[in-house]
């Protein structure tokens, strides 16, 4: 591999690994406030880009239309928590997870059947789609754009998290729910915020992802979720910076193991499995995670 | 000894009526018997990871694909498999996998066994949730490795012209089977340390229980029989692909234990009947309706939107299904303990 | 004096930065009631985990029976004849009490998988002899009628005697208790530790128990080691406990910060 092309491949999985962490820290944040893996955020990354192509469709500037489409996504996402999970908070953990998978399947179907399930072109506009060519580099607009938009959003959650008496109380609360009630926070609020936070981040990955193939379809949603999730556990599940780098990590690794053995292509998929069982075997607290599973007797 | 002369009973009038339907009944009717059949197999054994155990996992469709694909290969023959393999010529143990129906199956059944023991190292060794995600994650895997390794599987092009030996008689026996052992799983040690587990996981350890050990003998016992399943179904369809092994399998499967009640086995298999029937009853949903004049067009998934309803509105209002966790005997015996009472 | 069952090796214990348990040591001798008491959060339930083998100390070393334990596997430290009950009672909740005190028998029934599967003889007879058993365990703590009913359906008094013949069903020589008197009226107080004590000869146990209830500890128990902050402040018999200086300095401070 020349210098020229692992340039160009850097660049590439920057921009994959930005699509991987934006849907991440949605999984790692909900695991966090309420350990549940929410199956149905990789669905919700789905209606970002559907949302958003409707309103690209009915005609409305692109910017206005990914505006629109992130509102719309976290609206559903909000609402997937007051109806589906919050009833169900003190009720057994397997409640909530096949609720989780009902929503997941709910979504998917719906999409289905109101859009057909064959892949819909996705119209970028032309300052996003056009190719630049830098010496022997060619990169779409996008690739760059991709991993720049992800870094200032991703510093703006973690000025969030950080910095913030809101970001505060959703760590505080990934520690113990109860503790932080009798503390006055409003716990519920705040996992509204955290639906709200992390369905606005995957709509935005929604739209990077429908850019980039340019095609999306009802289904999308279930193999990059599946991943991001992994993701999440390599980082540290409940740590959003684990999530992030988790998400470069498998972004990186998919485009150059594929580089390097393209006869491994078909198993491009498959990447993010191994390393969850990897991490599951020899590190379950991920790269950045704290022991959240420690037993609390 | 009254319960045994009971259950000798119940067990020969099934057999009879099995044997009586393979002969007598038509082949459509027949063909929903096994369709009932298989799923009956499949939802008891995914009954006692999810339900009894309580472990939720998301795995029948990709062990079902296992024991399928497994049970195909050895059951085709080998001539015709160097005919059918059109992408690349098969792998030379493709070719020596030969075996008559019962052992082709339950090779299936050891296989997906074996997969169950490899996935338990990860994922029962740390407390959560990852079961569901690996087993999620596995199902995928299962269809990437069957559409990239051709020489095994022959690609998207699937395997058919599998001998379809599997009647109603093998099928409805063998969920007997299924059933019978399930129930004496439940009512042996194994089957209270698995309930004690999904109870409280750490009183279960408490009172000297492996946990690690119980959930991965619920998980392997699940895997044999969704293999066994699996390789049922194989002889059945007489054609498998790799999208037939979809997640949707295992969420036809995860609403009908929801409806029988988790933990439940006679419940599970009392809402296969009435999932299995409904599905075919509302697929008047994904066609083309009129409703006061108007055409609604064709809406494939229709039924799917509606199914994922009636689970979202179960867990919320109606979390213990038919039976809750109990066995309709066990519901039976109780009612006339009470009225024996009053 | 005969050698203890128990022995507490100076074990610290910490957790990020936090020392729970400071270079503790204390010996229960075979045939004792020995009390761990101090205030919330002095780390007594620490201890427990600690025994039982779910937390790993930091440092230092438990020894039973002559053995040491330290960092064993939590389902093979009962099968070493070690049995616990929880502070808030926990019960299997789908169970009836019978079935409760049957899985106590767990590990002592020995037919396979296979056996329970295809109900060999072996099946049948465990399965009858265990029963017999366990109703023999129920009333002796005057439960037996309840034996069908719904364990989480019983009284909390009654609930607390479950969880403490579930620990008997593993058939321990080390009992630990995990504040057993908590949330219970004078009498149900009264009648648990009489029962106490008829198990303690019945089954020859030693027990160790954790208490908040300075009344109740000075009612049981022959020695008692009191924790603050993780730290050992007195060691000898209750009566001694509830005069010293350092204790009640302990649980005065524990009744100011509340």
């Amino acid at each position: 591999m020349d210098f020229s092309t692992f340039l160009q491949q850097l660049i590439n999985g920057a921009s994959l690994g930005s699509m991987y962490a934006l849907i991440a820290i949605g999984y790692t944040m909900v695991y966090g406030v309420l350990r549940l893996i929410n199956f149905a955020h990789g669905d919700i990354m789905m209606v970002g880009a559907f949302l958003t192509l409707m309103g690209v469709t009915a005609g409305l500037p692109f910017p206005l239309a990914v505006l629109l489409g992130i509102i719309g996504t976290v609206i559903v996402g909000i609402l997937t928590d007051k109806i589906a999970y919050k009833p169900l908070r003190e009720a057994p953990k397997i409640s909530l997870l096949i609720t989780a998978i009902g929503i997941s399947f709910f979504l998917e179907n719906l999409f289905n059947v109101i859009f057909g399930g064959i892949p819909k072109a996705f119209p970028a506009p032309d300052y996003l789609t056009k190719v630049l060519h830098l010496g022997e580099i060619y990169l779409p607009v996008t690739v760059i754009i991709i991993p720049v938009v992800t870094v200032l959003i991703l510093g703006g959650v973690l000025w969030v998290l950080y910095r913030t008496k809101y970001g505060m109380a959703i760590r505080a609360l990934a520690f113990d729910i109860p503790t932080v009630k009798l503390m006055g926070v409003d716990a519920d609020r705040i996992i509204t915020i955290v639906f709200a936070l992390g369905s606005a981040l995957a709509a935005i990955g929604g739209v990077f992802y429908a850019i980039s193939y340019p095609s999306i379809d009802p289904l999308m949603g279930v193999i990059v979720g599946l991943k991001a999730f992994a993701a999440a556990v390599l980082g540290g599940i409940g740590s959003v910076t684990g999530a992030v780098i988790g998400g470069f990590i498998l972004g990186f690794t998919e485009i150059f193991v594929v580089a390097l053995f393209p006869e491994l292509g078909g198993y491009k998929d498959a990447f993010a499995f191994f390393f969850l069982i990897l991490v599951l075997l020899f590190r379950p607290t991920g790269i950045m995670g704290e022991d959240l599973e420690r037993s609390r007797f | 000894m009254k319960n045994a002369i009971v259950k000798l009973l119940l067990i020969l009038l099934t057999l009879g009526f099995i044997a009586w339907a393979n002969q007598t009944l038509d082949s459509y009717t027949l063909s929903i018997l096994n369709n009932i059949g298989i799923f009956a197999i499949l939802a008891l054994s995914y009954n006692l990871i999810n339900g009894v155990t309580g472990q939720f996992s998301l795995e029948p469709n990709g062990f079902v694909a296992i024991g399928a694909y497994f049970t195909a290969l050895f059951l085709i023959p080998s001539s015709d498999k160097i005919d059918m393999f059109a992408l690349v010529d098969p792998a030379p143990i493709v070719l020596q996998m030969q075996a008559s129906f019962l052992p082709a199956v339950l090779i299936g059944g050891i296989a997906a066994t074996i997969i169950a023991l490899l996935l338990s190292f990860p994922v029962f060794r740390v407390r959560g949730d990852y079961l569901a995600i690996v087993t999620l994650g596995f199902g995928f895997i299962i269809r990437i490795f069957a559409l990239n390794s051709p020489a095994y599987t022959n690609g998207a092009m699937g395997l058919n012209d599998i001998p379809e030996v599997a009647n109603f008689m093998w099928i409805g026996t063998i969920a007997l089977i299924t059933l019978i052992v399930m129930l004496h799983i439940i009512y042996s040690k194994y089957g209270r340390a698995m309930k004690a587990v999904r109870d409280d996981e750490d009183a279960a350890t408490a009172m000297g229980i492996n946990t690690f050990r119980i959930k991965t003998v619920a998980f392997m016992t699940s895997a044999f029989f969704e293999g066994i399943g699996g390789g049922l179904l194989a002889s059945f369809l007489t054609t498998i692909t790799p999208d037939q092994f979809s997640f949707l399998l295992t969420f036809q499967l995860l609403i009908i234990i929801v409806l029988g009640g988790l933990g439940s086995m006679t419940g599970a298999l009392l809402a296969t009947i009435l999932v299995m029937g409904s599905m075919e009853w509302l697929r008047f949903l994904d066609d083309d309706m009129v409703i006061f004049g108007m055409h609604t067009g064709a809406h494939p998934g229709m039924r799917m939107v509606v199914f994922a309803i009636l689970l979202i509105v179960m867990m919320l209002f109606a979390r213990k299904g038919l039976f809750g966790d109990r066995e309709i005997h066990e519901i039976i015996r109780d009612k006339f303990k009470k009225k024996g009472k009053a | 004096m005969s050698s203890p069952l128990l022995e507490i090796r100076n074990v610290t214990m910490k957790f990020g930065g936090v020392t729970a348990i400071d270079n503790l040591s204390f010996k229960v001798p075979s045939d004792a009631i020995y009390g761990l008491i101090g205030p919330n959060g002095a780390g007594k339930t620490t201890i427990f985990n600690i025994i039982t083998g779910n937390y790993q100390p930091t440092e230092g070393t438990v020894v039973f029976d002559g053995e040491d334990i330290t960092g064993t596997k939590p389902h093979k430290v009962v099968a070493k004849g070690i049995a616990r009950t929880f502070q808030n009672i926990r019960l299997f909740k789908s169970m009836s009490v019978l079935q409760n005190i049957l899985i106590g028998f767990h590990d002592q029934i020995p037919y396979t998988y296979l056996e329970a599967v295809l109900r060999l003889p072996r099946y049948h007879g465990y399965e009858r002899r265990i029963r017999a058993e366990a109703m023999g365990i129920l009333e002796e703590f005057g439960i037996a009628d309840y034996a069908e009913n719904n364990a989480t359906a019983l009284s909390y008094g009654n609930q607390r005697k479950v969880e403490i013949a579930r620990a008997l069903a593993t058939k321990p020589k080390l009992l630990l208790l995990d504040e057993p008197a908590a949330g219970m009226n004078p009498s149900e107080t009264e009648d648990l530790s009489q029962i106490i004590h008829k198990i303690k000869k019945d089954y020859d146990l030693t027990i160790l128990l954790i208490e908040h209830d300075m009344k109740f500890v000075n009612a049981m128990c022959d020695t008692v080691t009191v924790l603050d902050y993780g730290e050992k402040i007195f060691e000898g018999p209750p009566a001694e406990a509830i005069v010293n200086e350092k204790v009640v300095a302990a649980y005065l401070g524990d009744f100011t910060h509340a």
